[in-house]
């Protein structure tokens, strides 16, 4: 048995069953990450060590009795832009190289409070910005499916460990579709929540309105599981809803008769790949097989959710990332004259240059004169967006579209031009406009035998029923059965 | 052309630091001093990650401010980001609020020398305050205390309808003691949290345009804004009258030479590039949330004065004087309940206790002993107990050292002396003394009496009882 091949609900089984223990299991990963992550690169900070030793601990305690818990000792991998305290928090991002933060994030306090153990932080986008991981100041992530492609981003770091049992679990977030895509890529399963169910305290903030913390997974039932964890109310984060608490694997009923599926022609049209295409067309199949009903329709304005999109993520990151200003923490200039040159010298050495790309644009959006005619007009467009789907959501349970036009793409393909690279993001930045809840579920591989990613959206708070259609879907197509990474390598 | 020939506009932008316990966005405590960056978390040092959540008491006391100013409340509010760079700026965005300020259209009434006059209120807003940077005596630099960052703030913008330097002033006596009165701010204008922005402009009498404006920004005494206006208003019209045009800039003024100097013109005006802040959520109150804050307002400068001119019988002035703050007020009513004689603490109020805050420029909640003090000083005079001269010293011991009156008096052998056999004696030595007097005094010279008097008391050092003086003297001198 190899351990980490296991998902998290069939890890709990047998340490329940007493089949593994938890020291067992934190070393099969170390052992696996030692073996794996000098072809994958998915760690910015590895805490292997810290992971074995917190794993004796935790495996004392419960045999002492002192703690219980069903995580207990289960690890974990977390995206580098939510705040670890004594750990750095990097979000990749030279300005923040040695940064640490004083503080947990909500989501690791929640982690901590169950005593999951951490074995790291995963690689990704500079402050997420970037649908690759080629962003990182640090390190290029590699897709395990082939290692000369790109995992995704911005959480591809989180996608890729995943998809390579370098974890068995991990943290992404996403924005614009920062944890759908790379799970898409990666061929595992990435749920974005509906914005304000998951506490965005702690999270390193790229666009605040959209920002969004949720699972990577390797199946449905962890992916309910892991949002049973950090799901709920926080009084640190204005933004976070109250609602009564749900256990999300009840959902799971491998059942989606007369369930109504929508699928939104626009979706399907230029710039979707024939294979994505072909691969979504034979899953809309098996969904009116399983006995959903599948209709087409029209989603007009989702056209006009990318560039409303890019406006209103750009305009708030270039607020948000003014607090890096050489001051308090982060990179400083080691010389400067003035307090001038000191920020100017401090941020144009300390981001990269998607990151000041999209500091420039945001800056210019909200300039006066300018206001009324991006930001405002982002913000309408967005309503617009939103009654859409609203509308939508009358008359279907479930809007399935392709998570990604394409599949994983050669690294350096991309990367010199950004506005490719923005089109990438066009079947999920509407959802994260909408502020609905994601799932993304590999359906397929191509010819070339890298996972193709559907897509459901479902209704505010609706994440019981997209994981009830995806765990159906799941049940039946059996992915992960058929197609494993390979870790292939051009000669 | 003349001087007279000039109208002054003058606009008010008034900061003033709410007095919540906790700070507007964290826990933080707001108290002021504190040894450097104790009052701060990882939320108002801005750590990446960290989210404000709004402190409801600020909402609260901005309503209170917004009523007890006659403005507008708003039902749906919110908080918009202001962006610059500055180093006491932790976020590089201060929330503040745009377009949608929880009051706005209101008025307060100011006395003038023709008359009441009312002066608008275009809006209060709530924001938070920036930290501060010291000099680093030691590495040279700044160094950054961010104990003040987050400590809300409340910003009330005049309309322009102040047109003389006395008015500005009798403007912000009023806000002030308006604050005072409804317990939002303490308005310690030498500790900054009561400061304001001034913007002055002139324009030839009968002109319908505005002038171009500078602004004064952070004045915190009454004495450098009219100075300052004074000056900038006199600056102003010579450079018109010397066919030159005002500059649209930001000044700084300087108490010292006592002139305005040229921070940054409107080529570095900032674009504040305001948008709704995306991590705090639209302020909606309720009619019953307003209704229950109006209830609970406390009685305000206007209606306190006519109660002392109904109730006490006092002079429209004293009553001015009395109720521009609330702490000389609620020193007024609690020393006159300890005393029941409302008239002599008025007189103590409005003559010696006022001398001395001029005098040492102190603000009245800064008085160092209390109504029972002061109400004990009036009880031993009108007892007899000592002279009201000796109540003058008491006064002095009782802001350099505040403690129990009869004790301060004990303490100094200020007691007066009201022994009749101790005066007759003391009467006797000074008529021996002074055999001209007697025969002034018998020549028909009234004035004598008063010398004579005048000379026991100062044998007594002031201690002897004067209406017995008076009478022994008399007594004796009609024998």
């Amino acid at each position: 048995m190899d351990i980490t091949e296991l998902t998290v609900h069939e890890l709990q089984e047998k340490i329940k069953s007493k089949e593994l223990t938890i020291t067992q299991i934190t070393n099969a990963y170390v052992d696996r990450i030692n073996e794996k992550e000098k072809d994958v690169q998915a760690f910015v900070t590895t805490l292997t060590e810290e992971a074995k030793k917190q794993a004796i601990e935790v495996e004392e305690k419960i045999n002492k009795g002192e703690i219980t818990g069903e995580f207990a000792g289960i690890p974990i991998g977390i995206k580098d832009n939510m705040c670890t305290k004594g750990v750095k928090t990097t979000c990749s991002s030279k300005m923040l190289e040695n940064f640490i933060s004083p503080y947990d994030a909500t989501v690791v306090e929640k982690l901590n409070n169950e005593n999951i153990i951490d074995l790291g932080k995963l690689n990704m986008d500079e402050f997420a910005m970037g649908g690759s991981t080629e962003y990182s100041y640090f390190k290029k992530t590699r897709n395990p499916w082939n290692l000369n492609k790109v995992p995704g981003g911005s959480s591809g770091g989180s996608a890729a460990a995943v998809a390579a049992n370098l974890v068995p679990w991990a943290l992404g977030s996403d924005t614009g579709g920062s944890i759908r895509q790379p799970s898409s890529f990666c061929g595992v399963v990435g749920l974005k929540p509906t914005y304000g169910l998951v506490s965005r305290y702690g999270l390193v903030a790229f666009a605040s309105s959209l920002d969004q913390i949720g699972p990577i997974t390797k199946d449905v039932r962890d992916s309910a599981i892991l949002l049973n964890i950090i799901a709920g109310h926080d009084e640190k984060d204005s933004t976070s809803a109250s609602r009564e608490k749900v256990d999300y694997t009840k959902c799971l009923k491998n059942d989606v008769k007369g369930l109504k599926i929508g699928v939104p022609k626009e979706f399907f049209g230029e710039g979707i790949n024939k294979e994505v295409k072909e691969s979504l067309q034979k899953a809309i199949e098996t969904y009116k097989k399983l006995g959903a009903e599948v209709e087409e329709f029209s989603l007009d304005i989702a056209q006009y959710s990318l560039a409303s999109y890019y406006i209103i993520a750009c305009a708030e990151a270039s607020s948000n990332l003014g607090r890096f200003d050489g001051i308090r923490y982060g990179y400083r200039t080691p010389e400067f004259t003035n307090l001038k040159e000191l920020y100017k010298k401090s941020r144009s050495e300390g981001f990269g240059a998607e990151v000041k790309r999209r500091i420039i644009l945001g800056t210019y959006v909200l300039s006066s004169g300018y206001y009324d005619a991006y930001y405002k007009k982002a913000q309408q467009v967005r309503t617009l967006v939103i009654n859409e789907f609203n509308k939508g959501f009358e008359k279907y349970d479930v809007i399935l579209t392709p998570t990604s036009p394409t599949v994983a793409f050669d690294i350096g393909s991309k990367s010199d031009n950004p506005l490719e690279m923005y089109l990438a993001d066009i079947c999920t930045v509407s959802v994260n406009i909408a502020g609905l809840p994601g799932i993304s579920i590999p359906c397929g591989v191509d010819s070339q035998g890298m996972p193709i990613g559907m897509q459901l959206i479902g209704n505010k708070f609706c994440e019981e029923t997209i994981l009830n259609a995806a765990y159906t879907f799941e049940q039946e197509v059996k992915f992960r059965e058929k197609y494993k990474p390979q870790f292939k390598q051009n000669a | 052309m003349s001087r007279e020939d000039y109208e002054v506009v003058i606009g008010l932008e008034v900061h003033a630091e709410l007095s919540t316990k906790t700070k507007i966005f964290c826990s933080c405590p707001t108290e002021f001093g504190g040894l450097p960056n104790t009052h701060t978390c990882p939320i108002c040092m801005a750590m990446p990650g960290t989210l404000p959540v709004l402190n409801e008491k600020v909402v609260e006391y901005a309503v209170k401010a917004g009523l007890a100013t006659n403005c507008e409340i708003a039902r749906d509010s919110k908080n918009d980001r202001k962006n610059y760079f500055y180093p006491d700026l932790p976020k590089s965005y201060q929330i503040s609020q745009f377009d949608k300020p929880l009051c706005k259209n209101g008025y307060v009434e100011i006395d003038t020398k023709n008359g009441k006059k009312k002066i608008r209120i275009t809006r209060i807003h709530i924001e938070e305050d920036a930290g501060k940077l010291n000099h680093d005596e030691f590495g040279g630099g700044s160094l950054v205390d961010l104990n003040r960052a987050g400590v809300p703030l409340i910003e009330t913008v005049s309309e322009p309808d102040i047109s003389s330097a006395e008015e500005a002033e009798a403007y912000l006596r009023k806000l002030k003691s308006i604050f005072e009165y409804i317990e939002v701010s303490d308005c310690k204008m030498q500790e900054g949290s009561l400061r304001a922005d001034v913007n002055v402009s002139v324009r030839k009498k009968g002109d319908t345009k505005l002038g171009t404006r500078t602004e004064m920004k952070n004045m915190n005494s009454f004495r450098s804004i009219v100075r300052a206006i004074e000056y900038e208003v006199d600056r102003q019209i010579d450079v018109i009258e010397d066919g030159g045009i005002i500059e649209q800039e930001t000044l700084r003024w300087d108490d010292v030479s006592g002139k305005t100097f040229s921070m940054r013109d409107k080529e570095d005006a900032q674009d504040y590039r305001y948008f709704p802040d995306p991590d705090l959520v639209a302020i909606k109150l309720s009619e019953e949330y307003i209704e229950n804050i109006k209830k609970g307002l406390p009685e305000l400068p206007e209606s306190r004065k006519q109660r002392y001119l109904e109730e006490y019988k006092l002079s429209e002035k004293d009553a001015n004087l009395i109720t521009s703050s609330k702490y000389l007020s609620d020193l007024f009513e609690e020393a006159s309940k300890v005393c029941n004689n409302p008239k002599a603490v008025n007189n103590w109020i409005i003559s010696d206790i006022s001398r001395i805050l001029n005098e040492t420029e102190m603000d009245p909640i800064e008085i160092p002993f209390d109504s029972k003090q002061l109400g004990k000083l009036v009880v031993l005079i009108d007892k007899g107990t000592i002279s009201s001269s000796i109540g003058k010293k008491v006064l002095t011991e009782l802001f350099e050292n505040p403690r129990d009156p009869e004790e301060i008096i004990k303490e100094k052998g200020w007691i007066q002396i009201s022994d009749e056999g101790a005066i007759k004696e003391v009467v006797l030595k000074i008529l021996e003394a002074n055999p001209q007097s007697i025969a002034d005094y018998k020549g028909g010279k009234d004035k004598a009496l008063g010398f004579l008097v005048g000379q026991a008391m100062k044998e007594t050092k002031g201690k002897a009882n004067p209406q017995m003086l008076n009478k022994m003297f008399l007594e004796e001198l009609n024998k």
